[in-house]
């Protein structure tokens, strides 16, 4: 009998232990954390793996297939299309997109009044609903001359341009767009940044002579270096997998000339149905940006040092 | 990669608001000197730019929504005709009564709150939850969950996204579909690693003399969240509300896929089903002008906090 008692009083002492350090609130906190991160965020991700290799319609149980979803996938021959055209995108992004969020940041940290202004005007765009956005430009881009800016093209003398409606003007357009639609909000992140920079190097700068332009150059822009290297690494990530602009404006077309790896994967998925295929394209991508951001990882690691 | 652990975080504890008005020298300088800004030349430069600055970002910031606002209540005409008109006589209101009725955006736009709603509640539960947990209980397993969770911060989401729309049409385990009900938005909603991770880096910020003293009047980890840590957290806690409300305001892909029924479905994916049927062009402004007014007009009220919420938003990420 006192044998039992002193068993069990041990046992719930290191119950209570446990309870009392906090043990027990912290698995009830868990719980919901676990469940949705389980459901929503690991359990997919791994069922993308496993997927990949398989064959499901839904209805019969899967099977597994190998390589095939991957061998499908890659000699799809809309494929080479598709990636160029992401590229495209990417790079156009890159070249004029990246620069003027910066540029509008060195630009309004510099004022000394109104700014608040300046930042609540640049950052409108990014509260706008895409979708209601697109619709818009939609609009905006009609191409005969009565669209809005073929109009505005036309007071000084340009135009009208076939915008959305030509193989080599879409992709830029869309381009133009998502410059719009993203400018401003990278550029808040780019401002938070600035009021890090140290400023007595300007004071330091400014003594040696020299002028703003070369302050701006050689002090502004290395202190941003990190911000810059790892937005430029969201931005590539981001319009790597750019779906909604393209989907909207052109839904791939004309000619295939705005069809992107993401539309693709769309339709394996949810037109054709084919869930192995689109995952398989999903992990390809997926391990394309992986060894993409290692590789720029190292690259920019050693730029920052330098 | 050290995207998350770089020291750089402005998320200050709790901190006294700064002046509408700051005194003109308030702010550091910039690159721009004191003594530059007197030189006439420079000084002219600043005006110039200052001024095509203004003009690029009044047309390219507020113009479309200017336009939108305008278009809503033209004929579908005299869009066509004179779209860049400034002109013009506001004289169809009907243009939205007819939106809101007939195209149904009315209703597409309780949708589109109750999904915000529901999402920022799942976000917030889940991610302060968690946070908190990381931040304060700091259970012997805590960095287990605190690297899987980080881990999918660096996942793109396209390798999640078929799976996770085959996960809602059939939930593991519960063999439930969650299609077609609000859940499917809902609850993915709360897997955002990266407002734990701001949570979490707030909570570190709050002194723990706090919480000691709270546990020593007895109160349990419950009580320490609801009396100690959320009270000071506001600040940080509106800008996630603000931005998870803008964020869920956005969404197109999601909702589309797993919302088939028209009645469930918010107003970013009935927009383009309006377009593409045959409905007036004013009647489609009205619509877009509907959607676009709601999100500005909150980012007009809550301007601060949104920029301060992007911003740190920065400092998380570099």
């Amino acid at each position: 009998m006192s044998h039992t008692q002193t068993a069990r009083r041990r046992r719930r002492f290191d119950l209570t232990r446990w309870a009392q350090g906090g043990g027990l609130h912290a698995v009830l906190f868990a719980v919901p954390v676990v469940l949705v991160y389980a459901y929503f965020s690991w359990g997919p991700v791994l069922q993308g793996l496993v997927l990949s290799f398989q064959k499901t319609n839904l209805i019969l149980p899967a099977q597994w297939v190998g390589w095939s979803n991957f061998e499908y996938v890659l000699s799809d021959p809309g494929l080479v299309q598709a990636s160029l055209n992401t590229a495209y995108f990417a790079l156009l992004a890159l070249l004029f997109g990246f620069p003027i969020p910066i540029i509008l940041a060195v630009l309004i940290n510099e004022l000394r009044r109104y700014d608040g202004l300046y930042n609540a005007l640049a950052y409108l765009p990014a509260i706008v609903p895409p979708v209601a956005a697109i619709l818009l430009w939609k609009f905006f881009y009609t191409p005969d001359g009565k669209g809005m800016f073929n109009t505005a093209l036309g007071w000084i003398g340009l135009g009208p341009f076939p915008w959305l409606n030509s193989e080599a003007s879409a992709m830029p357009s869309i381009v133009l767009y998502a410059t719009w639609a993203g400018a401003g909000s990278t550029a808040i992140i780019y401002i938070a940044a600035l009021s890090t920079v140290r400023t007595e190097l300007y004071e330091a700068a400014e003594i040696d002579g020299a002028g703003i332009w070369r302050r701006v150059w050689h002090i502004t822009l290395p202190q941003l270096r990190n911000v810059i290297f790892v937005m430029m690494l969201l931005q590539l990530i981001g319009t790597f997998q750019i779906f909604t602009e393209p989907f909207l404006f052109t839904g791939g077309g004309p000619n295939n000339a705005t069809q992107t790896i993401l539309l693709k994967i769309y339709n394996y998925a949810f037109i054709n149905g084919d869930f192995g295929a689109a995952t398989a394209l999903s992990v390809l991508l997926a391990l394309f940006l992986g060894v993409l951001s290692i590789v720029y990882y190292f690259v920019t690691r050693r730029w920052s040092r330098a | 990669m050290s995207v998350i652990d770089t020291p750089a975080a402005p998320a200050a504890p709790p901190q006294p608001r700064r002046r509408r008005r700051p005194e003109p020298e308030t702010k550091e300088r910039g690159v721009v000197s004191r003594s530059d800004r007197n030189r006439p030349s420079v000084r002219i430069w600043f005006r110039i730019v200052q001024t095509i600055l203004l003009v690029v970002l009044i047309v390219s910031g507020l113009g479309p929504l200017l336009w939108a606002a305008k278009a809503s209540v033209s004929t579908s005409n005299a869009i066509v005709s004179d779209p860049m008109g400034i002109w013009f006589t506001p004289n169809e209101w009907g243009n939205l009564l007819l939106a809101w009725n007939g195209a149904q955006i009315g209703r597409s736009l309780g949708n589109t709150v109750i999904l915000a709603v529901g999402s920022t509640l799942t976000t917030l539960i889940v991610s302060v939850a968690a946070a908190f947990l990381l931040s304060v209980l700091r259970p012997k397993w805590g960095p287990w969950l605190s690297g899987a969770i980080l881990a999918t911060l660096f996942l793109p989401g396209v390798v999640s996204f078929v799976p996770l729309y085959l996960t809602i049409l059939d939930m593991p385990l519960l063999n439930i579909s969650l299609q077609d009900t609000f859940w499917a938005v809902w609850l993915p909603a709360g897997a955002s690693a990266f407002n734990v991770v701001v949570l979490k880096r707030f909570f570190d910020s709050i002194p723990r003399e706090y919480m000691e003293a709270a546990k020593i009047d007895g109160a349990g980890p419950l009580r320490i969240l609801t009396m100690v840590v959320l009270p000071l957290s506001r600040p940080i806690l509106g800008v996630i509300i603000l931005l998870s409300v803008v964020g869920s305001w956005k969404e197109f892909l999601w909702p589309m896929l797993v919302l088939s029924n028209p009645e469930l479905q918010p107003v970013s994916v009935m927009l383009p089903k309006l377009a593409a049927g045959n409905s007036p062009l004013a009647v489609q402004m009205a619509a877009v002008f509907l959607t676009i007014i709601i999100p500005v007009i909150l980012f007009v009220i809550f301007q601060k906090q949104f920029l301060r919420g992007v911003g740190q938003a920065g400092g998380v990420k570099g």
